[in-house]
């Protein structure tokens, strides 16, 4: 799908929109073994096979695999936040922060289940004033 | 095949450097290798340089200038922080081969400042936004999911820093040389959580260097401080459905571990002492696990018993590791392979592991890499 001619950019290349400018995240399927990967690769990362991809819309709920308290990142960069890598249900494993649950490690459970939510890019703009979208995980209600 | 045996390996003390060169900081530790088993760069038939931040100045042959340059084949490796490992794989290789019998093997580094991580980035910045790529949070990433699996907990992460710290003050080589009790470490200022400041490896310049000689060569020089090399094993990431979001360190090391000990013709319980990876102290535990020193899971209570302090049942970087000795990159693979070695000459001192035979090193090179070796005394 075409990123929209104006609105704002994907931060990341594996975020694409719907005709009505709304976001998803594309991966891509091997159609031999059925390995997923964000971006299509030359052959199957797992299985060498060159039988090629389907691009699918991955789904937005998934489980919380690890994570981190960054208190000191590089300079600029406002601190805390809480960086974590998610595997989502049908596959593919993404990083984003993890909002909504503070940052205290007694308050993060292990292998919580987390939803992916679009954000604005922490309203990051770049050097032409384009506006972003990027990504974020938040637990699922329960 | 004929063995190939380490008879010269010498390490910089690691520190700061920045009135040196590579060259300089590489050069030094290519003559005290070469000091150490009596032979002259005249002697040298191949040799290797494994460097990161030196990797696009021909540093090797930069060496081979402050030391004599004769015209050998030099090549320059670069392997995030296995490439003196792997500088030292291939020297190993090429007397392995037949093709030559004495190598040259040198890692050199001088580290920039400040955390490392992070990449090219495009259009606005990505960190903070999409999680962290810094090495400190990546590396606490790979903890928390040990944790989530095991109950790992960070007092068990921090125990790491606290034996390694203590055993640097045995190692006059090392960086720091400091006793760092356990509330210290874990009040030191949170960098990522579960890794604190003193629970980073320290950024430092520094070299170590390797004579590798032929079976034929040794026996001709003499075998009394020689050290064999049992096992030379080098690996890349397989497919991991995590993998490029989270780096897998744990199967790379897994793949290597396992090639150096059907190599070797041994088991981990047949190794004396262990230099391994601890670029942040929440991946040594994963690695006693990896490398199966201890079961699956039990890494935790493996530090809790002491089994990795000096005196313990597997002494696990009584240099003071990457976490208090140092971690200048492209050096620390054999800075690893000097600690065993001179536990298996005697020559450690205060650290001395008595009665070492065999010992292990293994570092990882995040993008990813792992070398695996097994050190043996002749
Ligand atoms: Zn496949």
């Amino acid at each position: 799908m075409a990123q929209p001619e104006t609105g704002p950019i994907a931060a990341k290349p594996h975020i694409k929109f719907d005709p009505d400018g709304k976001p998803f995240i594309e991966a891509h399927r091997c159609r031999a073994c059925g390995a997923v990967t964000a971006d299509a690769r030359l052959a199957c990362p797992a299985c060498a096979s060159r039988d090629g991809f389907d691009a699918f819309r991955v789904k937005q709920t998934g489980k919380l695999i690890a994570y981190s308290i960054v208190k000191r990142s590089y300079p600029g960069i406002a601190t805390p936040f809480v960086s974590a890598i998610a595997a989502f249900d049908g596959g593919l494993a993404l990083k984003a922060n993890l909002v909504g649950v503070g940052f205290e490690p007694e308050a993060i459970a292990p292998n919580i289940e987390v939803r992916l939510t679009f954000n604005e890019a922490l309203g990051r703009t770049d050097a032409e004033g384009r506006a972003y979208v990027g990504y974020q995980f938040e637990p699922q209600k329960s | 095949m004929a063995d190939v045996y380490i008879l010269g390996i010498d390490m910089t003390r690691f520190g700061r450097y920045p009135d040196r060169t590579f060259a300089q900081l590489g050069g030094e530790a290519a003559l005290m290798a070469l000091d150490d088993c009596g032979l002259g760069a005249r002697d040298v038939q191949i040799m290797y340089c494994g460097t990161v931040f030196g990797a696009y100045e021909m540093t090797g042959q930069a060496i081979m200038r402050e030391i004599g340059q004769t015209g050998i084949p030099v090549t320059n490796i670069v392997n995030a922080c296995a490439s003196g490992a792997s500088a030292f794989r291939e020297a190993w290789l090429a007397v392995k081969s037949g093709v030559y019998n004495v190598a040259l093997a040198v890692g050199v580094e001088k580290t920039p400042r400040g955390m490392l991580g992070g990449g090219a980035e495009t259009g606005i910045p990505l960190e903070g936004l999409f999680g962290s790529a810094s090495m400190p949070a990546v590396f606490a990433e790979s903890g928390t999911e040990h944790a989530a699996k095991y109950g790992t907990t960070f007092a068990q992460f921090a125990k790491v820093s606290v034996k390694n710290h203590h055993h640097s003050t045995m190692n006059p080589k090392s960086f720091y040389q400091m006793e760092t009790p356990l509330e210290q470490v874990m009040g030191a200022e949170m960098i990522a959580y579960p890794n604190t400041k003193l629970m980073c490896s320290v950024n430092v310049d520094g070299a170590a260097a390797a004579v590798l000689v032929s079976e034929r060569k040794a026996r001709e020089l003499g075998l009394s401080r020689a050290i064999r090399v049992r096992a030379s094993a080098l690996q890349s990431d397989p497919w991991n459905p995590s993998n490029p979001m989270m780096p897998d360190v744990n199967t790379v090391t897994r793949l290597a571990a396992k090639s150096a000990y059907e190599q070797a013709g041994i088991g981990p319980e047949d190794v004396s002492l262990v230099e391994l990876h601890d670029c942040f102290a929440t991946a040594e535990l994963l690695h006693y696990e990896n490398l199966g020193l201890c079961g699956e899971g039990q890494a935790g209570e493996f530090i809790d018993a002491g089994e990795t302090t000096l005196g313990g049942k597997v002494p696990v970087n009584v240099s003071g590791g990457l976490l208090s000795k140092g971690h200048p990159l492209g050096a620390t693979g054999i800075a690893n392979m000097y600690e065993v070695s001179l536990h298996l000459r005697g020559e450690a001192g205060a650290r001395q592991v008595e009665g070492a035979k065999i010992g292990l090193t293994h570092v990882v090179g995040l993008g990813t890499a792992s070398a695996v070796h097994v050190l043996e005394k002749a």
